[in-house]
């Protein structure tokens, strides 16, 4: 019997008792599933070029893509605002989803409601599931804003939410002046990053409308962050340089608080965010600039709409991308960047120097986000690294373009490819081909690390398996060093493993690395 | 924290020889039903009526002092409550949709076939690998659970339909991977509202690979809840797989028995299935964690179906028993008295030989059980819980953690039926706290008020109670652990209630200059 009150085994080493594996034997037998010879057989042939080539010719099928759908973005940037109750017009179920799929990633709360459409609102539209979803919302939850988005049911239907949400009004379901920005997010249309732009073009555009306040009437600079799985220490981390710059700015959406609400006996619904009154006076910034280019490009062009002048970056990571940012401030505001900040910089510098020996010359697969890809390549790159296979679901024809600049300004990215709409099971083929020694992403590529025995370094949303790295930031010089750090820890533990059997490998076992 | 004491938490009573089991307590019935009228008056006044109807106290019934507790026995508790009714807009349902009944519970864990999430990226990518459904097999060439396959509709699918992109999305599945027993083909909510015609499509291409692709209509704005999903891919199984049962391969034996509805959740249908095979029994096919589609065609070859999970997969039981004549017992392999019940009433079935057998392994795992309810028992004895989960384990679970000397104060289920709610009779305690699609306003306020030792329900409720300082165990993934199923299961389901409950953090939350979160007043 392999369980005892003394010890008891997890499903992991219980599963491995004979017992148990007698039985999976048995049922083996008998399960009418391809043989053990024909797996063994194609395994190793998923493995090869020809299989590659096949896998790459893939027109329809997708498998194990890394992107998400447009309202999962539009319910993340929604917490990013005070007090704002996110509401997902369509099926309930994705609102579930939604919830779970962030809760999971940030190990906190994650609140939406859903206006539960079912098959008579797939006949008559989902107008009284507004009028009645408002209604309840705001009382029960008592936001000061509703951010509403779509589901792809609502969205093939073709809902209006702007008439929907005035006849809301009109009955009464929410006072006429309480805020119900909308954005319509189609799921069959880009991904979560768009439904990020689209949520928050939304709400700027409630906000800036009739809104007489003019831009450049203030000093303040607008800061669009984007989707970002590490907001929580992103965002708190951008303000701390901010504020040693003295700059004025506003965060437009930020979900640090929300995120990473404390644990003192109170559940807190809502916390944090960008209040409504510093949204409407945004429209008077000079400038907007958006920390994920890929992530905002309506934003930003509704931005430069109302005059503000806009600047784009891609995920600022590493020396360079975050020098550029501060730059870029600077030149704005006017305000010089501190020679506090030039000394974080230079130990940022001086971390990879010390370590540049283990990370010269290595080959890296790199996968997520377009702005996160970009950003990671680069970092590589100033390492003396080679992101050899750059990988984006979400990331398309321009994006590539970018990457290949990218490689082609470093004598590092010689070998290196962009791929725009390819999925992770294109990369496995690319990493059986093609090795490479560590593979950067997100959860999702533990299958890949598996398949391949390629060390996965987790640095992107969503990390479902490793608790808190989104607490701390991976952007600005600080966020760099974390990420330096996460990289060699990966690179001495495997180095470790490599070298630890007694009296076989452990020539190598060097205390001092 | 206010109503805290923290020395009942860190250590636990002494030990005492009687029996843990907590067959006799009440819960305080008059003041939960304050508390439903305290969260009704929240509600704009037309939907507190319809809230209303969801939310009851149960009551108790006439019963012998002594009456056994769990389904063979009398009811001892009224429970019904309305359900299975459409949730009300924007008030926070916790439940999901038709796809995930289907993709999600049903069809997700048939292993060996490839699961179209057909329609656009979102439900596949956020169902990805998080059932738990555990499977032996090489992921990606015999074996496909863990794999998040979707047809990734864009705009042009939508506008112009997407049929012909299906048909070569089963083409290409063909040619990435050939050694896949089948296909289905799980809809998300578009195929439905565009007019696709996924059924022509299925049976053209099953006939020209040869293998069978099963058409599954879950559109996720289908019915209510996940429940309507699971009715739609049983009659997708009923439909698709077992008009091949005729031709299956299986010598069919005197003691073959199908294991319906138990997904494997950590691995929970082998730890039951060991305890069948070891009394006797043969396992035809399971239902449809770890399971084949070959294991599927060859059900109704079996002498009696045993479900676990009622809610999803009674149906395609009861066709069973009308199409095949086959049998079917509902069991309950959550901690040792219902484990023990459920053996000798499946035994039964099968006469003296079986129930001697039968007898052998309650004994088998005697000295296990007093050993982990002597271990854990002091340390949970009184503690109250409240659950809120799916369309079984709010009731199935209960008997686990009385077995433990716990207590259930209130429980509810997300899709349950009239049914189920009948069925919850038989093992809540007079004054339990019943609610029906609960909301998240009302879960909250219940748990605040109630303030138990442990909440057991989904990852969406997890952060919000353990914030109030209250602890929990998720009670759909098994909060990563597991299994809970068998004997085995019930080792670690006593293992984790206790981590959970008597963990030091739940003593750190109170700043010490502070009395409750208020600043103490500055020293003299």
């Amino acid at each position: 019997m392999p369980q005892s009150a003394e010890k008891i085994l997890d499903h992991g080493p219980l599963f491995r008792e004979p017992e148990y594996q007698e039985m999976f034997a048995r049922k083996k037998a008998c399960d009418g599933a391809a043989s053990i010879d024909a797996t063994a057989l194609q395994s190793e042939y998923t493995k090869g070029w020809e299989y590659r080539e096949k896998n790459f010719a893939r027109e329809a099928l997708v498998i194990n893509p890394a992107k998400a759908c447009q309202p999962l973005g539009a319910v993340f940037a929604a917490a990013g605002f005070e007090k704002t109750m996110s509401f997902v017009h369509g099926s309930q179920g994705c609102a579930a989803y939604f919830r779970s799929h962030l809760s999971r990633h940030f190990k906190e709360p994650c609140t939406a409601v859903s206006s539960s459409m079912t098959e008579d609102a797939a006949v008559f539209g989902g107008l009284n599931n507004m009028i009645d979803g408002l209604a309840n919302c705001y009382s029960l939850y008592q936001p000061k804003m509703i951010a509403v988005s779509t589901t792809c049911m609502a969205e093939v239907i073709g809902d209006d939410l702007h008439g929907f949400i005035g006849n809301a009004k009109a009955k009464g379901s929410v006072p006429e002046d309480f805020d119900v920005p909308f954005a319509h997010t189609p799921s069959f249309v880009g991904s979560h990053i768009d439904g990020y732009d689209n949520a928050i073009k939304g709400i700027l555009e409630h906000f800036w409308k009739e809104n007489p306040v003019v831009a450049g009437s203030t000093e303040t600079i607008n800061i669009v962050p984007g989707f970002d799985g590490f907001c929580v220490g992103n965002n708190r981390e951008l303000g701390r340089m901010l504020d040693m710059m003295g700059v004025s700015y506003k965060l437009i959406g930020d979900a640090a608080d929300q995120f990473d609400t404390p644990s003192d006996g109170e559940y807190r619904m809502y916390d944090g965010g960008t209040t409504i009154d510093d949204l409407k006076a945004a429209k008077g910034a000079k400038a907007t600039l958006a920390l994920q280019h890929w992530n905002s490009r309506k934003t930003l062009e509704y931005a430069a709409s109302v005059n503000q002048e806009t600047a784009s970056f891609h995920y600022p990571l590493g020396v360079k991308a975050t020098d550029e940012l501060l730059m870029k401030v600077s030149s704005l505001s006017g305000k010089t960047i501190p020679e506090a900040l030039r000394l974080e910089r230079g130990r940022l510098v001086d971390a990879m120097a010390d370590s540049q020996a283990y990370l010269h010359g290595k080959r890296y697969a790199i996968f997520g986000d377009p702005d996160f890809v970009q950003a990671m390549a680069r970092f590589i790159l100033e390492t003396g690294g080679e992101p050899v296979h750059c990988l984006s679901t979400n990331g398309g024809k321009e994006w590539a373009e970018n990457m290949q600049a990218l490689f082609d300004s470093s004598p590092f990215g010689k070998d290196c490819k962009a791929y725009a709409h390819k999925d992770l099971w294109h990369l496995r083929s690319l990493m059986f081909t093609e090795p490479v020694d560590f593979l950067i992403g997100n959860s999702h590529g533990k299958y890949l690390e598996r398949d391949t025995k390629t060390p996965l370094i987790r640095l992107t949303f969503p990390i479902f398996d490793r608790h808190h790295h989104h607490r701390f930031p991976v952007m600005g010089y600080q966020g760099g060093l974390r990420v330096l750090i996460t990289i060699l820890d990966k690179l001495f533990d495997k180095l470790d493993a490599e070298t630890n059997i007694a009296g076989e490998t452990d020539i190598s076992f060097d205390l001092t690395r | 924290m206010p109503g805290l004491d923290p020395g009942v938490r860190a250590f636990p009573v002494p030990f005492r020889e009687d029996t843990f089991m907590s067959d006799s307590y009440e819960n305080d019935g008059k003041a939960h039903e304050q508390y439903i009228t305290q969260v009704l008056a929240q509600y704009p006044e037309k939907f507190a009526k319809r809230r209303k109807k969801h939310l009851s106290v149960a009551k108790a019934a006439e019963v012998e002092p002594d009456a056994p507790v769990g389904e063979e026995g009398p009811l001892l508790t009224e429970c019904e409550v309305k359900s299975n009714i459409k949730s009300i807009p924007g008030v926070m349902t916790i439940r999901g949709c038709a796809y995930a009944g289907s993709k999600g519970v049903v069809w997700g864990p048939v292993k060996d076939m490839v699961h179209i999430s057909h329609g656009p990226v979102g439900c596949g990518q956020y169902s990805w690998s998080q059932r738990r459904n555990y499977y032996v097999g090489t992921t990606g060439i015999d074996a496909f659970g863990t794999m998040q396959i979707t047809s990734d509709f864009q705009e042009k699918d939508i506008v112009f339909g997407g049929d012909k992109k299906l048909d070569k999305v089963i083409d290409e599945i063909e040619q990435m991977f050939p050694l896949n027993g089948g296909m289905s083909v799980q809809s998300e909510c578009p195929i439905g509202l565009i007019g696709d015609d996924i059924e022509a499509v299925s049976r053209r291409k099953g006939k020209e690979i040869g293998k069978t692709i099963v058409p599954v209509r879950c559109e996720g704005f289908r019915g209510v809840s996940q429940s309507l999903g699971h009715h739609i891919a049983n009659d997708a199984i009923r439909d698709w797989v077992l008009d091949k049962s005729a031709e299956a391969e299986w010598e069919a034996g005197p003691y073959d028995v199908n294991i319906v509805g138990d997904y494997n959740i950590g691995g929970d249908a082998w730890a039951s299935r060991r305890l069948l095979e070891e009394m006797g029994l043969r396992i035809c096919g399971n239902w449809s964690g770890d399971a084949t589609l070959a294991e599927m065609e060859r059900a109704p070859k079996a002498k009696l179906n045993l479900i676990h999970c009622y809610r999803s997969m009674n149906y395609i039981c009861r066709h069973m028993e009308e199409k095949y004549g086959i049998p079917w017992m509902e069991y309950n392999f959550f901690g040792p008295s219902q484990i023990a019940a459920s053996l000798r009433k499946i035994a039964k079935h099968f006469g003296p030989e079986i129930e001697a057998k039968a007898e052998e392994v309650i004994a088998k795992y005697k000295p296990l059980v007093d050993s982990i309810t002597e271990k854990y028992g002091p340390r949970l004895k009184g503690k109250k819980v409240m659950l809120y989960v799916g369309g079984l384990r709010p009731r199935h679970v209960m008997t686990a953690y009385e077995d433990l000397g716990m207590e259930i104060a209130g429980t509810g289920y997300e899709f349950a039926h009239n049914d189920d709610y009948q069925r919850t009779g038989h093992y809540a305690k007079p004054g339990t706290l019943i609610y029906d699609d609960v909301t998240g306003y009302e879960l909250e306020k219940f748990v605040e008020k109630i303030r138990p030792d442990l909440v057991g329900s989904g990852i969406k409720e997890k952060y919000p109670v353990q914030k109030m300082g209250i602890p929990f165990r998720q009670m759909h993934s098994w909060d990563y652990s597991g299994p809970y199923h068998g004997y085995d299961g019930f080792a670690i389901f006593a293992r984790d209630m206790d981590l959970a409950i008597n963990n030091p953090v739940w003593d750190l939350f109170d700043a010490p200059w502070t009395d409750g979160g208020e600043l103490l007043a500055a020293a003299e």
